[in-house]
């Protein structure tokens, strides 16, 4: 049976960026109200995943042509270079620093170490999701 | 005007009542997705009205974040029953 579906591939080319910046909106909100990089993670790979509805597996993968085997270890080297790095600071594991800087057109912001952690973890998740949803959707 | 409120979250935990009845009993898998879509709208409006009750602003992107993940599980269910695949490998009718 020929289905029809531009309605849902002309949607879905406007609701992927109206995800994928909600999910940068909660990756960055993350450190004093809810969100977090597993949250925006799981949100971005959401949006692939949309995608993925809509359109097909070859598609996606020339539109992001992203290893995500790959973004996982990146995810994991970043998360644990951060982490291991206040080591030489003579505190322990996991200390976080953090200090206000005046930036341009932001006015007074608080700078965190936990952010770059954050930005492990959430290539981490989607690297992760995503390699599981693509191998189990490959499967013919 | 709280009476309101609390009014409308009675008529909203009745109606997921019937969604969830809907849900069981429906006759036909299509019934069941259009339960479960309607479950979530009604998820949504309840967890508006409790930000109204609590007097936050917590919960709003929490009912952004539900009306996204219902949005794109309706898309999954609906491609299921339309062509019987959720991810295609190679779209070759286009």
């Amino acid at each position: 049976m020929k289905t029809n579906d531009v309605i849902l591939q002309t949607t879905t080319k406007i609701i992927f960026f109206i995800i994928f910046l909600f999910s940068i909106h909660i990756f960055f909100a993350g450190h004093y109200t809810p969100g977090g990089g597993f949250v925006g993670g799981l949100l971005t790979a959401s949006g692939i995943v949309l995608l993925l509805l809509a359109f097909d597996l070859k598609t996606v993968t020339t539109a992001l042509p992203i290893n995500y085997t790959v973004m996982t270890a990146i995810g994991l080297l970043l998360a644990l270079s951060t982490a291991a790095g206040a080591i030489f600071f003579n505190v322990p594991f996991f200390t976080h620093a953090f200090d206000y800087f005046h930036l341009p057109l932001l006015g007074k912001q608080s700078l965190h170490t936990a952010m770059l952690f954050d930005t492990g973890v959430y290539l981490v998740v989607v690297g992760v999701t995503m390699t599981i949803i693509q191998s189990i959707g490959a499967d013919d | 005007m709280m009476v309101f409120f609390w009014v409308m979250v009675i008529l909203i935990s009745l109606s997921m009542l019937a969604f969830i009845y809907r849900l069981i009993v429906g006759p036909s898998i299509p019934d069941r997705v259009v339960a479960l879509d309607s479950l979530g709208v009604a998820l949504i409006c309840m967890i508006g009205l409790f930000s109204i009750l609590v007097d936050t602003s917590f919960f709003l992107e929490i009912i952004l974040l539900l009306a996204i993940l219902a949005f794109i599980g309706t898309v999954a269910f609906s491609k299921f029953l339309e062509k019987g695949e959720i991810i295609q490998r190679d779209n070759d009718h286009s």
